[in-house]
């Protein structure tokens, strides 16, 4: 927990450029996402889970669960929360990027309920005139302080 | 479970409008997915699928290994190779790479009319 106050205060004011030994050009403000049970039934009908763990609070406490359980990919959607908005203010035309390639990690599963915090840094840019890459690193954690996920995105951007 | 098994062969069909639930599911309303007319001016041939859905496919595919374990999927990175369209078969596949220590590492890919929209794709499951 103290780990997600202290990010929160430190950051909270915007994104802010740190010095090239913390690893990372660019950090943003925490971003939350209130994770409902509804948020989960609609990501698992529109990536075709069928699995009914993910879908009813019963089978989902049965198994161990404090409420009905994510599947992992659920990080696509607490994380976007999160990305979308790094990517304009890194000043990036949407309708010109290619998401290239992705990584997810996980560690402590996503139950509904949860308010998952995820952190944006920039980690690398790269680029010509033709085109530019930029890797972006997430960290999200839950109410609790546990880490659930880090993602490593990998954006091109067509046009530089 | 050895190296070399195959997973079981994973096949959808994604239909004119997923790209649109899963827009509103993740917050994505890029016009590359949602607009054909937006998505053929950034020199697409249409609206064309998230990358992520594309990845959450595989993960289902991968999870296969552990059926039914939430918790089992520890690591899966992914290379969008080209661009997957809606109205195609979507076809995963994958093989145990390495078992060690409880975890299986494998190898997966997914191909849309013949060609590969995702490769270079590498899970580690807990089995």
């Amino acid at each position: 927990m103290a780990w997600c106050v202290g990010a929160r205060e430190s950051r909270e004011k915007g994104g802010r450029d740190v010095s090239a030994d913390d690893g990372a050009e660019r950090i943003w403000p925490p971003v939350d996402y209130s994770v409902g049970r509804e948020n989960i039934r609609q990501f698992v009908e529109a990536s075709g889970e069928r699995r009914v763990i993910y879908k009813d609070s019963k089978v989902s406490g049965e198994a161990g669960f404090r409420d009905v359980v994510a599947p992992p990919m659920f990080a696509a959607v607490y994380c976007w929360r999160s990305v979308r908005p790094a990517l304009a203010d890194a000043g990036i035309d949407m309708t010109r990027i290619l998401h290239t390639s992705q990584e997810f990690v996980w560690s402590e599963p996503v139950c509904a309920g949860d308010t998952i915090t995820t952190v944006a840094e920039l980690r690398d840019r790269a680029g010509s005139k033709k085109a530019s890459t930029y890797v972006l690193g997430t960290v999200s954690h839950n109410q609790e302080g546990d880490e659930v996920s880090r993602g490593t995105w990998t954006i091109l951007v067509k046009g530089g | 479970m050895k190296p070399g098994d195959a997973v079981p062969e994973l096949r959808v069909m994604p239909d004119r409008h997923l790209p649109h639930r899963f827009a509103g599911a993740g917050e994505d309303f890029n016009p590359i997915h949602i607009d054909p007319e937006a998505a053929r001016q950034a020199g697409l041939p249409g609206h064309v699928l998230h990358g992520l859905y594309l990845m959450s496919v595989v993960a289902r595919a991968a999870g296969e290994l552990a059926p039914g374990d939430p918790r089992a999927l520890k690591r899966l990175s992914v290379e969008f190779r080209d661009m997957g369209v809606p109205e195609q078969e979507i076809i995963v596949t994958g093989t145990v790479r390495e078992v060690r220590d409880g975890r299986a590492v494998m190898d997966a890919a997914a191909e849309q009319s013949g060609k590969v929209i995702v490769g270079g794709g590498e899970a580690e499951i807990e089995v």
